[in-house]
């Protein structure tokens, strides 16, 4: 047998191994520690030997026979009785993998609601994208030292505070999963903004999301807010080649070469947006995808279903509503309803140092006629746009009026 | 079990509570309090005077100094606190949340070095 790429296996594979050694270990550290052995192991052996028939089974057995043995070796009392622990676990997995659960359990711990936003991100990255700190620091650009700290600090946290390892009750869930369902789009939202950064490590972090959406999806198939996230990411991913221009600029959704769009990832989202359809339990995830559906169906931009497209948004408004929202509402009023129409919305939302608002009402005044007031809304927004790629957009508009 | 501290975090300055405010708080709170102790998770509390009543004791040079008043003078100090004895953390936060709602203001909740280990 050839020699498997390890690498194809580890990015595979390293966080349900965490999960189980989590489970079996009771400590993240030692449960890293363990698999990152065992990898360090096949990276040895599986070239000459060849691969085990199973190398997912083959990691975790050996992740816990080096955890045993480290053990043997430093055994304090309380290590004791963990070894013990360990040798009655005659669950933990041999061959094909582990129990699903503990991949949830490990997403539900980096996920708990007494870590910050900022700590949950990193320990879902780490522990079950198996992303390196480094990794991690430079997809968020931080700088190691700093994420390093932010991943020790949140794994003392656990350990001493004892969040515990475990999916939530039926009560919890809804919670719970929505902090679940936030740090996975957080991923996403981050890789797709292209606001700065290494472009490469980026669009990593997009692949990622998706494969932690997908494995979300496979472990709880029931929630359609999952398959709505999951749907979500697929479309807005499927843009991504027409996204950006050849300079680097943004392309707008309107302007984009649609032949570029992803076909396969389309009809896989728009698939799922139906199966949620279906299920007639909406959440903020599932529509979302359901408006980006609809902009993935035109053959061309002047195909869009505007108005299928406001009734989305109006659904949006009642179960979310946000001046965001309330402004991509608008934008899509516009198109139905005329320019005219859509301004008269815009100019009650209050959405103080977000660019969009100026964006949009400009392009709602120069499609009026009303040149001098879009100019002095595009320099409003250019003002408050973050992003080199949003700012060479808007400039571009902007003198575009003449 | 693993104990945590909950301690009421209560602002020094603002506003006070209106009358009748008080005596709902300390029922509210009561109910809890019993709930813990049927529930056999509690292991000791209480409220405290305002930090004015506070002494604190500085070591110096091998000698103590005695000052009058609490360690720090902040926006807010601690008004009290309960110590429970619960398995993890949603446990803790669990009661946190009841006490929290019961005193109308913020809970800590925070763990224990866990000596039994």
């Amino acid at each position: 047998m050839p020699a498997p790429d390890v690498e194809r296996v580890f990015r595979e594979h390293y966080g349900r191994a965490v999960a189980v050694l989590v489970r079996l270990l009771g400590d993240i550290d030692a449960a890293e520690e363990a698999v990152q052995e065992a990898f360090l192991t096949a990276v040895r052996r599986w070239p000459t030997d060849g691969a085990p028939p199973s190398p997912a089974g083959w990691i975790v057995t050996t992740a816990r026979n080096r955890a045993i043995d480290r053990l043997r070796r430093e055994s304090t009392r309380a290590d004791r009785s963990r070894k013990a622990a360990l040798l009655r676990a005659d669950d933990a997995p041999q061959e094909g993998g582990s129990v699903p659960d503990d991949r949830l359990r490990l997403i539900f711990t980096c996920c708990h609601p007494a870590l910050s936003t900022a700590a949950q991100v990193a320990l879902t990255l780490r522990l079950l994208g198996g992303l390196t700190t480094a990794e991690v620091a430079a997809a968020f650009l931080v700088p190691e030292p700093t994420m390093a700290q932010r991943l020790v600090r949140a794994k003392a946290k656990i350990r001493a505070a004892r969040v515990p390892y475990r999916v939530p009750t039926e009560a919890e869930l809804p919670d719970r999963l929505r902090a679940v369902l936030a740090v996975v789009y957080l991923v996403f939202t981050e890789g797709h903004s292209a606001s700065s950064g290494d472009r490469v490590v980026r669009e990593d972090l997009c692949a990622e999301a998706i494969r932690l959406g997908r494995l979300l999806a496979e472990l709880m198939p029931d929630e359609p807010e999952v398959s709505g996230l999951l749907a979500l990411m697929l479309l807005t991913e499927a843009r991504r080649p027409a996204r950006v221009g050849p300079s680097g600029e943004l392309v707008l959704l309107a302007d984009q070469d649609r032949a570029r769009w992803d076909r396969a990832l389309i009809a896989e989202g728009q698939t799922l947006v139906r199966e949620c359809l279906r299920r007639n339990q909406p959440g903020p995830y599932q529509i979302q995808a359901a408006i980006t559906a609809v902009h993935s169906a035109a053959a061309t931009a002047a195909d869009t279903d505007w108005r299928q497209v406001v009734a989305l948004y109006d659904q949006l408004m009642a179960v979310a509503p946000s001046p965001v929202v309330a402004l991509h509402r608008a934008v899509a009023v516009a198109e139905v309803d005329g320019p005219a129409a859509g301004l008269a919305l815009v100019a009650d939302l209050d959405l103080p140092r977000h660019h969009l608002l100026p964006a949009v009402l400009a392009d709602l005044l120069r499609r009026l006629g009303r040149a001098e007031e879009a100019r002095a809304a595009y320099d409003e927004a250019l003002a408050l746009a973050g992003n080199a790629a949003d700012r060479a957009f808007l400039r571009g508009r902007r003198a575009r009026l003449g | 079990m693993p104990n945590y501290l909950m301690t009421v975090v209560e602002p020094s300055t603002g506003p006070g509570l209106a009358p009748g405010q008080l005596e709902q708080i300390m029922k509210d709170v009561d109910v809890v309090h019993r709930e813990m102790h049927d529930a056999g998770i509690w292991v000791f509390g209480g409220g405290l005077h305002p930090p004015a009543t506070a002494t604190t004791l500085r070591p110096r040079d091998g000698d103590v100094l005695v000052v009058d008043g609490p360690f720090a003078e902040g926006k807010e100090h601690v008004g009290g606190f309960s110590v429970i004895d619960v398995p993890d953390l949603d446990a803790a936060l669990a009661w946190g949340r009841r006490l929290a709602l019961a005193t109308t203001i913020p809970i800590e909740v925070r763990p224990f070095y866990d000596t039994s280990a």
